[in-house]
């Protein structure tokens, strides 16, 4: 095969009006890959620069919100010369269907990327059905 | 339409009709010319934040999913190179995928900066996804007290 292509600059998505945010600063929506298998439904975000401990994450009524908070990183006495991107906390929001078994959901977080596992109900998983003979 | 002139003589110059509505056209474009406001960048990944401290200069870039193997970064004695690939693990073979916003790939970056720096004592950590290059600026290039006597 040809070699990788080469990444493309992409803005960062801003939300343009998000529910009331108690902290000042944008909010951005960040990038998700969604893909299923079988037994579950994975999601990985590619959320840099949030610590483990400032992410939340909240199930209620089938509705699956993800938010990342970040510090900022510049020191105290830095002055600007080229600043390309913003920071700012990072928000999404799914809706489930009711295949997920929402007891079992777990999450990891890695080099800036959040992997969400979200295991399907027992019942959903397909399952082959043996026929027996006679 | 009929204008007066100065001496209070109307005149019959016509003018289109819509001469006012153009010009009004015309104003409201140029004011929403800069909006909204387009960040000024490189148009090369990955976008990159350069500030300054009084010893070094800060170079921040966000490279979630990046492990330090992948980067590649070089200096010299005004730029700083940043290069690398971002691989995303490919899934076991029959995932289905709903969405795929995130990229991979390659990517290769100079960054100048604004005065002599000390390549030999540039430093580089990446938490979280955020690289942090920072940069020691040359003995030369410090900024210097000066007493008045």
């Amino acid at each position: 095969m040809a070699d990788s292509k080469e990444i493309k600059v992409k803005e960062k998505q801003e939300l343009s009006s998000p529910a009331e945010q108690t902290t000042p600063g944008p909010t951005f929506t960040p990038e998700v890959d969604i893909f299923e298998t079988e037994k579950a439904i994975t999601l990985l975000a590619d959320i840099p620069g949030v610590k483990p401990d400032k992410l939340n994450i909240d199930l209620r009524d089938n509705i699956l919100t993800i938010i990342g908070d970040i510090e900022p990183a510049e020191g105290a006495d830095e002055e600007d010369v080229v600043i390309e991107y913003e920071t700012g906390r990072f928000y999404r929001q799914f809706t489930l269907s009711e295949v997920i078994d929402q007891n079992k959901i777990d999450a990891k977080m890695a080099d800036g990327v959040l992997r969400l596992n979200l295991p399907k109900v027992e019942k959903a998983t397909p399952r082959k059905i043996a026929i027996k003979a006679g | 339409m009929i204008y007066r002139r100065f001496f209070g003589f109307p005149t019959l110059e016509s003018r289109s009709p819509f001469a006012e509505i153009e010009r009004l056209r015309r104003q409201m474009d140029r004011l929403y010319e800069g909006w909204p406001y387009q960040r000024p960048t490189s148009g090369v990944f990955p976008l990159v934040n350069l500030t300054e401290g009084r010893d070094n200069f800060f170079i921040r870039a966000e490279l979630p999913g990046m492990s330090s193997a992948d980067l590649d970064i070089q200096a010299t004695s005004n730029s700083v190179s940043v290069s690398g690939e971002r691989k995303i693990p490919s899934e076991s073979k029959d995932a289905k995928y709903h969405r795929r916003e995130r990229e991979a790939g390659k990517f290769s970056r100079i960054v100048g900066l604004p005065s002599e720096i000390d390549p030999d004592k540039v430093e580089a950590n990446l938490v979280n996804g955020i690289l942090t290059v920072v940069v020691p600026k040359a003995q030369a290039a410090k900024p210097r007290q000066i007493s008045v006597r």
